[in-house]
């Protein structure tokens, strides 16, 4: 298949500016090499195909698509609930971070305000798959580099992670646990619910931090391998769209959760003046592959905080707004026990009947691990969206790879894409 | 709830500020809950893409959403749409900008069309470049002055757009039809 490159423009001088490559010298000399799509290193299915001088990048040009699976074509076909399952599938290392987010640009396009009792739990499972989601990050940017040992300290915990999830919504994996203003379930017992929640983030997760922080954070080979690499500066991450813990790494101070705060990251949640949740912004400054990784160590910790002080204030009342809103599919305790959920049931699942939207146009972000996850709907008043375009971190994030590792070292790939943590299935969509 | 949108309040500043600097030009504005979005006609949006960005702090660019309005309930000033979404770092405030465009041929091809063209905002915000071509591969709209504008998520010979309204949910047979490379193939 033809594809066109970009002219070579020589190895780029700024990289000359990085010690251990400054004895290279861009001979002229070039050979291709293709990198993917199928490698342990690209974290399923990444594609690049790199000219190298010697073992120096000279260009790279990243091919995407091979995961490719139309889901933006399939939003335009499911309705609001049934979307959930798709997007759940886009960043399937925290999947239900997707979840509450599609849900949350969903309820904004309704004009719903969830209950109390919704938001917190919410709160807790997005705080959970940011964990999860890290976990797996900081787990994965050691293997690439060859720090096996943290790669299965860290991902140990993530198990106890998948038996919440399973726990509150029968699905390990792919829970699509939220719904129009609510949740598919409230949680089976909160008693038990809360316990396992608590001896996660009390005892398997502070150990397996201290773990793989100490076999990694300060390791002289790790930190070679890391420090200097894949370098964005603070002015150049903004340019190129970046957001997340990639921002974060070159010292942007920019977090949905603080500066377009949903949820109970925002000021009077529950409608009687309590205050958001608090927790801390990590900054690093230097904008490596390095600061990336220390920015998300640091974000579980404040993700540990933030769990903490919810746990013990659920709120109690319903999970959905069923009662107060003609959007929002009751439960089956209602459906089952009233005519008013019966009712209510039939208007919304019966094929010619649905949701009825406003015909407008609304934008909903939440703050994902990997960075600002939005969707876009247009909606034209009926049961299905008209368009759901997704805001993918990954997808943006992963732009800037041939930027970062021109230049560098055929090695220093896999600390690169380690450190953007790009998920192919949200890549392509 | 009714299925009509309250009447749009156009009270956000950056509305006046773009039509006190751009008095030729003509402007169409929409707000639904608090966001609002600024229509633009295509040969302008360079013009104020660069004003919004220099002039008004809008730092950010978050996404490019390209948008087909064929057999659209509401009426629409053109056929396709391509939303730009910014955001102010400062002020944390977000911005909507929107063209519209109509096609010249039958859109069910892939024949290059001279009026879905519009200027590329890459030179603005490197972060475009993905988006841009995200646009173009998903809806045939081309962007001038863009640096490597090529398909991304479908392959190079993929012969539709595949958001236009007018191709199926299940596609026209490309992956049925599609050749099979195997060791007797020459």
């Amino acid at each position: 298949m033809p594809y066109t490159l970009k002219p070579d423009q020589g190895i780029t001088p700024d990289s000359d500016n990085i010690n251990y490559l400054s004895d290279h010298i861009d001979t002229g000399d070039r050979w291709v090499l293709n990198f993917g799509p199928q490698h342990p290193a690209t974290h399923t299915t990444l594609r690049l195909v790199l000219e190298l001088d010697g073992e120096r990048i000279a260009r790279c040009t990243p091919h995407i698509g091979y995961l490719h699976s139309g889901f933006e074509k399939l939003g335009e076909h499911l309705d609001y609930n049934q979307y959930v399952t798709i997007v759940s599938r886009m960043n399937y290392l925290s999947p239900v971070a997707n979840d509450i987010c599609w849900h949350h640009a969903v309820e904004s396009l309704f004009g719903i305000d969830i209950t109390p009792r919704c938001k917190v739990l919410r709160t807790i499972m997005a705080e959970l798959a940011r964990i999860q989601d890290h976990l797996l990050c900081i787990g994965a940017a050691g293997l690439d580099i060859g720090a096996f040992t943290a790669f299965l300290y860290s991902f140990n915990p993530r198990e106890r992670i998948y038996d919440i999830m399973d726990y509150i919504s029968g699905q390990r994996f792919h829970p699509d646990w939220t719904r129009v203003g609510g949740l598919m379930q409230d949680l089976p017992d909160e008693a038990v619910f809360k316990r396992m929640v608590k001896s996660f983030i009390h005892d398997d997760l502070p150990q397996a931090l201290k773990d793989v922080e100490g076999l990694v954070c300060r390791n002289r080979i790790f930190m070679d391998r890391t420090q200097g690499i894949g370098v964005f500066t603070r002015e150049e991450a903004i340019a190129w769209s970046l957001s997340g813990p990639i921002a974060r790494g070159s010292g942007v101070r920019r977090d949905l959760r603080k500066d377009e705060p949903y949820l109970c990251y925002a000021d009077n949640w529950d409608n009687e003046g309590a205050e958001a949740v608090k927790f801390s912004v990590p900054l690093a400054y230097e904008g490596d592959a390095y600061c990336r990784f220390l920015v998300r160590v640091e974000e579980i910790k404040q993700s540990i905080g933030i769990i903490d002080q919810l746990i013990d204030r659920i709120p109690g009342g319903p999970i959905d707004t069923f009662a107060d809103s003609k959007m929002v599919k009751p439960n089956k305790k209602d459906v089952y026990g009233s005519i008013e959920g019966l009712i209510q049931h039939f208007e919304l699942i019966m094929t010619n009947r649905g949701w009825e939207p406003p015909i407008a146009e609304s934008y909903g972000a939440n703050e994902t691990a990997n960075g600002e996850l939005g969707y876009y709907i247009v909606s034209d008043g009926g049961k299905v969206p008209w368009r759901v375009k997704t805001r993918p971190p990954s997808f943006i994030n992963y732009a800037v790879v041939a930027k970062m590792i021109e230049g560098h070292l055929l090695s220093d790939i896999v600390a690169v894409i380690g450190s953007i943590n790009v998920v192919a299935a949200e890549l392509d969509r | 709830m009714t299925n009509k949108p309250a009447v749009p309040t156009l009270d956000h500043p950056t509305f006046k500020r773009v039509k006190a600097a751009f008095p030729g030009e003509k402007f169409r504005g929409t707000e639904f809950r608090g966001q609002s979005t600024l229509v633009v006609e295509p040969g302008a949006l360079h013009r104020v893409m660069t004003f919004l960005r220099d002039e008004c702090g809008y730092n950010f660019l978050s996404d490019v959403v390209g948008i087909d309005y064929l057999n659209y309930p509401a009426e629409m000033p053109g056929r396709f749409a391509v939303a730009y979404i910014l955001c102010n770092y400062d002020t944390d405030d977000r911005f909507f900008i929107k063209v519209f465009l109509d096609p010249s041929i039958p859109t069910d091809g892939i024949e290059e069309d001279p009026a879905l063209y519009l200027d590329s905002v890459t030179d603005l915000w490197p972060g475009a470049e993905w988006p841009e071509r995200e646009v173009f591969d998903m809806f045939g709209i081309r962007f001038r002055n863009h640096p490597d504008l090529r398909r991304i998520l479908t392959w190079e010979a993929y012969p539709a757009h595949p958001l236009r309204k007018d191709y199926p949910l299940r596609g026209r047979g490309e992956r049925e039809d599609y050749r099979i490379v195997d060791r007797t193939s020459s």
